[in-house]
């Protein structure tokens, strides 16, 4: 009777194995079809009966990319860089854009979820349910509103403009205080009573205690960020300050049936972060259940 | 001794200033960003709803007139429709698969766990552009591998443009939906299941219940909460779908793909027309409010 259950399990299980496992291969295939597709010759690419692997790995459909637009390596004032191709110069302003939000929004984080979690002080409540409508709230929505402000400050069509909105989303805000409730306020006490002034305690105390949580934070922002294609696509325009998905989405437009190059813009976009999210995996998933612990 | 606990309040009430002062000065550099560029733009959307703004000229305030015109504006409805068939068909697919799919999974090897919850989350990582492009020429009517598929099945006959015809793209937009949307519900349930009272399962199971029994009346009791957070944020991803549609079909063909996210966004950039723009964005702001208390209301009374 046992016997024949766990038989029965044995293949329920090994039945959901199989299937999980072809859905997982399908969740594979588009990056799968970008990588050899940004590879294949133009033939292969235009063919209806789809070929499957490549017959013979060129790198033509890279070259084309990087012929197609191009930008000054940076501008400070009037002096202006050597020209490179614009791909790479998208490629740099997406890693600079990322790297400065991520790091803007730790500073701002860690300092705000701390308060929050271990401060007493008057409109707390308040502060904290304006940031969970706020997380709830799409985007989107203040789209206009924020167009303008920007233009209104002279960043449009700046990096800044698609760095900013980033910091002030409360994301990282949220994932740090609950990270910082479950540190007991006997340390932060302790320290207090020991004579140490805020800052100290905060630095020397509390910020080596929430260190995990800020590398949540840390590497959740650089990936939001880095494919936050929305905010990019309304705050920037000219060639100079696109960023690689958004020079690709416009590429796109003009070249939209070349799909080796697109392809190869597309790898290009995604293979780096990829490779980032596959290094910091752990502190990534821990940032996703961590942001969702009610508090 | 009345001035003995009268300096004694002094001294508190300082501390209290003192706890005050330091706890906004953490605060001050988020709250910098938060209240000038999420708070300050979210009151003004409201604000600029009743006036008729555009680039270049001083804003006329008109009222209730935008949201009047709203009301009456076929283009809207339909967007509404089709934002709504977006919501109801993928947030319950996107719930019951994850939740299957992480229930599958928790019980494999770790390292196999991690595998499968790291390939269910690449189309996340690999951004809306990247994905919708390779998706495009997937879909495309002469190049793409579906109407390959479809014709050596024998589903179809002749070749489908299913992202040119009304009748298959919103269909299409979803199931692309779906695949980047699966990624953090199966994070979230693994985990859930993870830190379900093991002693329990342990003791229905010991008291005879089937595996079934144990996760229904045992486990999915428990992982309430995270079910309720899921879907508050599928609901609030789905309305949020925009590079798809902006990508793929601009709203088209015959507005059969248009949703209130790409009609707000072809209002500001194509029509210029501030004021209108921002009261959809008031009304699909309430529309997500509601939405949210309802979801978490019902979730409470289980």
């Amino acid at each position: 009777m046992n016997n024949q259950y766990t038989r029965k399990s044995r293949i329920y299980y090994a039945f959901t194995f199989t299937l999980i496992f072809l859905i997982a291969l399908t969740f594979l295939f588009p990056l799968y079809w970008i990588i050899t597709g940004s590879f294949k010759i133009k033939k292969e690419i235009l063919s209806a009966t789809p070929v499957w692997f490549p017959s013979e790995w060129v790198t033509t459909n890279y070259a084309n990319l990087l012929a197609k637009r191009s930008a000054p390596l940076f501008e400070i004032g009037s002096f202006v860089g050597p020209t490179i191709p614009g791909a790479l110069r998208w490629l740099l302003n997406t890693v600079f854009m990322s790297a400065v939000a991520m790091l803007l929004t730790c500073f701002t984080a860690s300092m705000a979820g701390y308060a929050l979690a271990k401060k007493r002080f008057f409109g707390r409540t308040i502060l904290f349910s304006l940031i969970v409508a706020a997380m709830a709230l799409p985007k989107q929505v203040i789209l206009i509103p924020l167009l303008r402000e920007m233009s209104s400050l002279n960043l449009y069509d700046t990096i800044w403009a698609a760095i900013i909105p980033v910091v002030g989303w409360p994301f990282g805000v949220f994932l740090i205080k609950q990270f910082a409730e479950g540190i007991p306020t006997e340390m932060v006490e302790a320290c207090r009573i020991d004579g140490a002034s805020e800052w100290r305690t905060f630095t020397d105390v509390m910020f080596p205690m929430i260190k995990p949580g800020v590398g949540a934070c840390a590497i959740f922002t650089f990936i939001n960020s880095w494919n936050d294609y929305f905010m990019q696509l309304i705050m920037l325009t000219s060639t100079k300050n696109l960023t690689i998905s958004l020079g690709i989405a416009t590429m796109q437009g003009e070249n939209s049936t070349d799909f080796g190059l697109i392809m190869a813009g597309s790898a290009l976009a995604s293979v780096p972060i990829i490779i980032v999210f596959l290094i910091f995996q752990k502190y990534f998933t821990k940032g996703i259940t961590m942001g969702a612990v009610k508090g | 001794m009345p001035s003995n606990t009268q300096a004694k309040r002094l001294i508190s009430r300082r501390l209290v200033m003192q706890e005050n002062v330091a706890a906004y000065l953490f605060l001050l550099p988020f709250l910098l960003f938060f209240v000038g560029f999420v708070l300050y733009p979210m009151f003004m959307c409201v604000y600029t709803s009743f006036f008729d703004a555009t680039m270049g000229r001083e804003d006329i305030f008109v009222g209730f007139r935008n949201y009047k015109e709203l009301f009456s504006d076929p283009v809207f409805w339909v967007a509404l429709k089709n934002t709504a068939i977006i919501v109801v068909v993928s947030v319950p697919i996107t719930c019951a698969f994850s939740l299957w799919v992480a229930s599958a999974i928790s019980r494999m090897p770790v390292a196999a766990t991690s595998a499968f919850r790291c390939i269910f989350y690449l189309p996340v990582v690999t951004g809306s552009v990247a994905v919708t492009m390779v998706w495009k020429w997937m879909f495309n009517n002469y190049y793409g591998i579906f109407n390959y598929l479809g014709q050596s099945a024998g589903l179809i006959d002749k070749p489908i443009n299913w992202l040119g015809d009304p009748k298959y793209a919103l269909g299409c937009i979803i199931l692309i939906l779906l695949t980047t949307s699966v990624g953090q519900p199966i994070v979230l349930y693994v985990s859930a299941l993870d830190n379900v009272d093991k002693s329990l399962v342990e003791a229905a199971e010991v008291d005879g219940a089937t595996p079934l029994q144990a996760f229904w009346k045992v486990k999915w009791p428990q992982m309430m909460p995270t079910t309720l957070y899921i879907l508050v944020i599928t609901t609030i991803n789905s309305f949020q779908c925009f590079a798809l549609i902006q990508l793929l079909t601009s709203g088209g063909p015959r507005n059969s793909t248009m949703t209130i996210m790409y009609y707000i966004y072809y209002n500001a950039f194509k029509l210029y027309r501030y004021g209108y723009g921002n009261a959809m964005g008031v009304i699909l702001a309430i529309i997500i409010a509601i939405l949210s208390a309802v979801q978490f209301r019902l979730g409470q009374e289980k």
